[in-house]
């Protein structure tokens, strides 16, 4: 800019005697269209890339709920704890199973559920809720999506300790299972999971973001599939053997979800029937969330 | 290299109201066979047919009335907003200052807001904890720095903004107006923080009301007008034509020698 002070001379200094800034418009159309794979997967790499952002904000969301409190996020870990103590006897009792075997069932079933729970109901509002950030800073819109399954994945590892300290008290050998390698399947299916819920947040994230009566539906919807998903029913136990509805069980596809993690995390034989189904369930889902990514990700800016 | 190019572009938002933003309409409405007239969402045309191409080196300024759509071209230029019509590229980091608030958390410290909003600015952790001190000198808010954003006064506020906001090295800095607030002896410094930074940006664009901050920044100017460009080319030819007077005239000697020197540093 050695013009300026060239052309800053007396009696009127014309400080921008100079080519407009625009140069000229090439003439080539851009390269990609904006609805397109190419740029959901952008917009997925490129929120990847931002992972130092979200992984601080996802333990920034945690750490904010229990600011000031005195044991902090140690909380989650004893309610989950006392949830799941409270939710054992009373199972154990309706149906009639014995402690050792339903609690460690409840208590992990639960922690399951808490996780997939979490990705569908604020997954309806991880665009909603981050309206300032989306208006106001240029990001791939994975970046919530991405955030929101880290906070899940990390409250996950907090309800952990209760795990551990469930099945030191109850080891699996009391009911039919033993500690084995096949026990390490709970970290792929862990993995599956995660990608479900990335899967299941984007797309229930934008469907809500253009229509605003979809949060409080996925919240009663996920309230009565609490009920219908055996997290603390036995759905094979005696007591429930004889009944006719308990085939119709396995058409709901939680059911392999959670028995897909719970049975290597309890030690318990693997029931490859579960993974099949998982696995057609995450192309699908995984599918219609790429879907909805390319044609409604450019609009999810417009809608919030 | 950073550019922004944009293509017979056009903003248009849905105005979705209580009733049509549910699922009522698009369900019942289908299912009942029956449409009504007003059953389309009504659209606000906040952009039509923007053509620009900036380069690195470009400092543009953004001059028009309230609502000709200075602040929605920033944001379809800093890439938040995709054209509904046209095209749109973005090459190179954007660092948007639109609004000093948007994520800061007034629950944690001032020492992890200035982490987390460099974050959002595309700054990396490390690259932050090095501007830590500098900004703190910067802000002059010394040990306040480790106290909660809440306890924070406005200016404050604004202060520690301005201090994360101008400690960056953006490629594109798009720049909204609204940046005061804050008492002049600090704004002064500010200025002088904010001049550098433009200088380590790529690009800029900057949109204001302010003829002396847009001849200190910018040599060339956009001219909107209900959400077109109306005019096009160097800031003092826009401004004349914009203000319908030629703003360099008026301008005390002391303003422009120092509005040559910044440019001559630059």
């Amino acid at each position: 800019m050695d013009h300026w002070q060239a052309s800053a001379n007396p009696p009127v200094p014309s400080l921008t005697v100079q080519s407009p800034s625009t140069v000229e418009q090439p003439d080539q159309a851009p390269p990609v269209p904006s609805r397109s794979f190419a740029r959901a997967r952008q917009d997925l790499t490129q929120g990847w890339r931002n992972r130092q952002l979200w992984a601080h904000l996802g333990w920034q969301d945690i750490k904010q709920q229990y600011r000031r409190s005195v044991i902090g996020p140690l909380w989650i870990t004893i309610s989950m704890a006392v949830t799941a103590t409270a939710l054992g006897i009373l199972y154990s009792g309706l149906m009639g199973q014995p402690l050792e075997r339903q609690l460690p069932y409840v208590a992990v079933g639960f922690i399951v559920w808490n996780f997939i729970g979490g990705c569908v109901n604020e997954g309806a509002n991880v665009f909603i809720a981050n309206e300032g950030l989306i208006k106001h800073l240029p990001a791939p819109i994975s970046v919530h999506v991405y955030r929101l399954v880290w906070r899940q994945t990390l409250l996950f590892l907090h309800n952990l300790v209760v795990y551990v300290a469930v099945l030191l008290i109850f080891p699996p050998w009391n009911y039919g299972g033993h500690i084995s390698f096949s026990m390490l399947l709970a970290v792929p299916a862990l993995l599956l999971l995660m990608v479900n819920g990335l899967a299941v947040s984007t797309f229930v994230g934008i469907v809500s973001t253009r229509f605003r009566d979809i949060p409080p539906i996925t919240g009663s919807v996920v309230q009565m599939l609490f009920f219908m998903t055996p997290v603390a029913w036995i759905y094979d136990s005696q007591l429930l053997h004889n009944s006719p509805r308990v085939k119709y069980a396995e058409l709901n596809p939680f059911l392999h979800y959670v028995e897909m993690i719970r049975q290597p995390m309890l030690g318990q034989p693997i029931v490859w029937r579960h993974w099949y189904v998982v696995l057609v369930a995450t192309v699908v889902l995984t599918g219609l969330a790429a879907i909805f990514l390319r044609n409604y990700r450019a609009r999810v800016s417009y809608w919030v | 290299m950073v550019s922004i190019d944009v293509w017979n572009a056009s903003v248009e938002f849905p105005i979705f109201d209580a009733k049509t933003r549910s699922l009522k309409k698009a369900v019942l409405g289908k299912a009942g066979g029956k449409i009504s007239s007003d059953a389309k969402v009504p659209v606000i045309e906040a952009l039509q047919d923007i053509n620009i191409s900036l380069r690195h080196g470009d400092r543009v300024g953004l001059v028009g009335h309230n609502g000709a759509g200075k602040s929605t071209l920033l944001r379809l230029l800093s890439g938040i907003y995709e054209p509904t019509r046209g095209n749109s590229r973005v090459v190179g980091k954007v660092a948007p200052v639109f609004d000093l608030g948007v994520g800061m958390d007034p629950e944690i410290s001032g020492h992890e807001n200035i982490i987390i909003r460099g974050l959002f600015l595309g700054m990396t952790r490390a690259q932050m904890e090095k501007r830590v001190d500098d900004i703190a000198d910067f802000t002059e808010l010394g040990n306040y720095l480790n106290m909660p954003l809440r306890t924070y006064s406005t200016g404050m506020r604004v202060r520690l903004a301005l201090g994360v906001v101008t400690s960056i090295d953006p490629e594109i800095l798009l720049l909204d107006e609204g940046i005061g607030a804050v008492d002049a002896a600090f704004l002064e410094r500010a200025r002088d923080r904010l001049n550098d930074l433009v200088r380590r940006s790529g690009l800029l664009v900057f949109a204001s009301h302010s003829d002396e901050f847009l001849m200190e920044l910018c040599n060339s100017a956009i001219w909107m007008d209900q959400g077109r460009m109306k005019m096009q080319g160097g800031l003092r030819e826009v401004l004349t034509a914009y203000k319908g007077h030629d703003p360099f005239q008026n301008v005390p000697q002391h303003v422009l020698d120092r509005l040559a020197a910044v440019g001559g540093s630059a």
